[in-house]
């Protein structure tokens, strides 16, 4: 899948030339259609970077969408790695929330802080990894694929949640499809508090605790996959399922074994949104992350340093473009939407398109250089 | 007396559930079918609901300008099509991955839809309602009249029917005539074999001579006609206008009611038909109570809308029956080089 390289294309071009090339295709076809309803797209970036990076406040939301990112970029890099399409991040997202909803209302008069925090993040990846690895096991013991079935699992879980929201654990007394807000206790604390306590002035903004563990997650999960045997199983099984099963490896065990960690890092968004920004259990808290996961992974070409800067680019254009629907009325904020789809395509749907258009454009400068050098050589590179 | 009139209660309650579910069903009938050819001819499309989304806002921005059925169904088949062709350039052309091509059309078109409708129409993302000339028609209202002034049956029976099968719009009876069509192109005709053959085995269907290629671009040129025609449902029939997000997963029900159908267009319009009717109870059980002897209490919605997804999963387990893709869906052909 997009973890391949492209045979044609010198190391440098297939890893920094095509993804940014990939970008700036879809940037193109952005700008394209702003101006197509009517804004100026220079305007448009230059009040889409103010809005993320131009004050405090508005870095603190950035990197708190970017923690949200990074997890499900995590998330669904190491499925490709394993060679599997996790479209279920977001069903599997919802569920660690809900798992850390539900045991923040459960434990929170019970355990202490310093349990609690800890038992929080644990209830999050539990969640995810479970929805997680159940489509995994179906893929690797019964043959349904995989694709398929965390799309329905995705149904699945809003179902649930919404279920148990109206049903169980809306909080007396009150309209809205919410539960009770959580004890103290069971809040991730915010970075205003802990850079607070450093001394350092951090204005008040929904960035917590959890980006800490998305900056933990980045480096481990590099070392997982690459430096470890379990991880090397996961690889091996992602680019040749036979080759791994001739090696030792069954192939049906670390199916399951992948899924299940896709899923715990995308379960690592419930603490983020639930623990740390709203302090209850709501509908609807994953709003698209696990489909913007898709985006950063093939942004990031599916390497956690490059996954981090997806996420930040993803983050910066969420608050970015949270701003410019304020400044700019009749703006929507689905432009970042549009532009994450057009990314998809551009950097995962049409790559081997895409690294064929560079190939031939390199093939042009170099013949044009050597017929400069030589003239009448040159021709004929392989179809 | 008393149970003439409580059969007729029963005639309104049934018919309307009868109705409303051939009514759901179609979009999904219509989206499935588009997936059975795709999906036969060995490209997989998770994008139906964004060909789905996309059709529908361009059917309901040009029947809000023009004012004409034709040019919005005309309008809506072109961006099908085109959308569909995208899809071929990425996973036919090149051997780019067909799920991450489906995700992007879905994706992006979630996006445009909301930009280019709240920039155009200013209206928080939805089009002004289509005005009536351009809405599809009710058909056959007047045969479940004549039903209904039956004497005897006809405030039963008679209402029954009418309520249940009569003035749908074209779109409604045209889904099920489609589905026949659909079938007989593909297990009675020729270019239906070397589709079949093109989703099974693509590289004897090259060795004899067939271009995989332009079968799979004529099954996707198919697939975004009938994908329009589902989109524009949803906007000339079911909605008075374009809303946002409107498709709201149908896209998804059509890709579980084909695998639940067995990747055949008779299981398909039956599992369309299964889906559409826990849809229409789940819509009429909305905030009803559970009778005493099943405990009480709200009846579950939640869980009458997430059976479809619970069953299509069971289903692609193996649990019950079994659902075989064709054997080639998924992979790009790479055709031999000399």
């Amino acid at each position: 899948m997009s973890t391949s390289t492209f045979p044609g294309l010198p190391r440098w071009v297939d890893v920094v030339v095509l993804p940014a090339f990939s970008l700036a295709l879809a940037l193109g076809v952005a700008a394209l259609v702003s101006m197509a309803v009517g804004f100026d797209p220079g305007q448009v970036l230059v009040l889409l970077i103010k809005g993320a990076f131009g004050s405090r406040a508005g870095i603190g939301y950035t990197l708190y969408y970017a923690t949200t990112f990074v997890f499900t970029g995590l998330a669904v890099a190491v499925a490709l790695h394993g060679g599997l399409f996790n479209i279920g991040a977001e069903g599997q997202a919802t569920v660690g929330g809900l798992f850390v909803g539900l045991a923040a209302l459960a434990w929170a008069a019970v355990l202490p802080p310093v349990l609690m925090l800890p038992a929080l993040v644990l209830a999050g990846t539990l969640g995810g990894a479970l929805w997680g690895a159940v489509p995994g096991a179906l893929q690797a013991w019964r043959g349904s694929h995989v694709v398929i079935t965390t799309i329905m699992f995705n149904f699945v879980a809003s179902a649930l949640l919404s279920y148990l929201l109206v049903n169980t654990l809306k909080a007396p007394g009150q309209m809205a499809p919410e539960s009770a807000a959580f004890d103290p206790a069971a809040r991730l604390p915010g970075m205003h508090e802990l850079l607070g306590a450093l001394g350092i002035a951090w204005p008040r903004t929904p960035l917590n605790a959890s980006v800490l563990l998305a900056v933990a997650a980045v480096p481990l999960v590099h070392l997982l996959l690459q430096r470890t045997r379990a991880g090397y199983a996961l690889r091996a099984v992602g680019h040749a399922p036979a080759a791994a099963h001739y090696a030792g490896i069954r192939p049906a065990g670390v199916t399951v074994g992948t899924m299940a960690l896709s899923g715990a890092l995308a379960g690592l968004v419930g603490v983020n949104e639930i623990a740390g920004m709203h302090g209850r259990l709501l509908l609807d808290f994953v709003a698209g992350a696990g489909f913007t996961g898709i985006a950063v992974s093939l942004i990031g070409r599916n390497h956690p340093v490059g996954i981090v800067f997806a996420a930040l680019l993803f983050g910066a254009l969420y608050q970015g473009g949270a701003e410019l629907s304020f400044e700019l009325p009749g703006f929507s904020r689905d432009m970042v939407y549009m532009l994450q789809g057009l990314i998809v395509l551009f950097a995962g749907a049409l790559t081997p398109a895409v690294a064929g258009w560079l190939r031939g454009g390199l093939r042009a400068v170099r013949s044009g250089r050597s017929r400069a050098a030589a003239p009448g050589a040159g021709e004929g590179g392989v179809g | 007396m008393d149970e003439a009139l409580n059969l007729a209660a029963w005639a309104n309650v049934l018919g309307t559930l009868v109705g409303s579910t051939l009514r759901v069903a179609t979009p999904l009938i219509l989206c499935a079918l588009a997936g059975v050819l795709s999906e036969r001819s060995g490209v997989v499309d998770i994008g139906l609901e964004g060909k789905m989304l996309m059709t529908a806002f361009v059917a309901a921005s040009v029947g809000v300008l023009t004012g004409s059925t034709v040019l919005a169904l005309g309008a809506a088949i072109v961006a099908g099509v085109a959308l569909s062709m995208l899809h071929g350039y990425a996973c036919v052309s090149h051997p780019g991955d067909q799920m991450v091509t489906g995700m992007a059309l879905t994706l992006t078109a979630g996006g445009f839809t909301m930009v280019v409708a709240l920039a155009a129409f200013k209206t928080g993302g939805q089009t002004p309602p289509l005005p009536a000339g351009v809405r599809a028609e009710p058909w056959l209202a007047g045969v479940g009249q004549a039903l209904e002034s039956l004497p005897l049956v006809g405030p039963t029976l008679g209402r029954f029917l009418s309520l249940a099968l009569f003035g749908h719009t074209l779109f409604v009876y045209g889904a099920f005539a489609l589905a026949g069509l659909v079938w007989w192109l593909v297990y009675r005709t020729r270019f239906g074999l070397r589709l079949r053959a093109a989703g099974e085995n693509p590289a004897m269907v090259d060795a004899a001579g067939v271009s995989v290629l332009k079968l799979r671009y004529q099954a996707l040129a198919l697939n975004g006609v009938l994908a329009a025609l589902a989109g524009s449902f949803l906007v000339l029939a079911l909605n008075p206008a374009f809303q946002p997000h409107m498709t709201a997963g149908r896209g998804f029900m059509a890709l579980a009611a084909l695998i639940f159908g067995k990747w055949h267009p008779r299981g398909a319009v039956l599992a369309c038909l299964l889906f559409g009717f826990m849809d229409a109870v789940a819509i009429r059980l909305q905030g009803a109570q559970l009778p005493a002897a099943l405990g009480g209490g709200a009846v579950p919605v939640q869980a009458i809308q997430a059976l479809p997804y619970v069953l299509t999963v069971v289903l692609l387990a193996g649990f019950i029956g079994h659902a075989v893709a064709p054997r080639a869906l998924g992979t790009p052909y790479v055709k031999e080089r000399h």
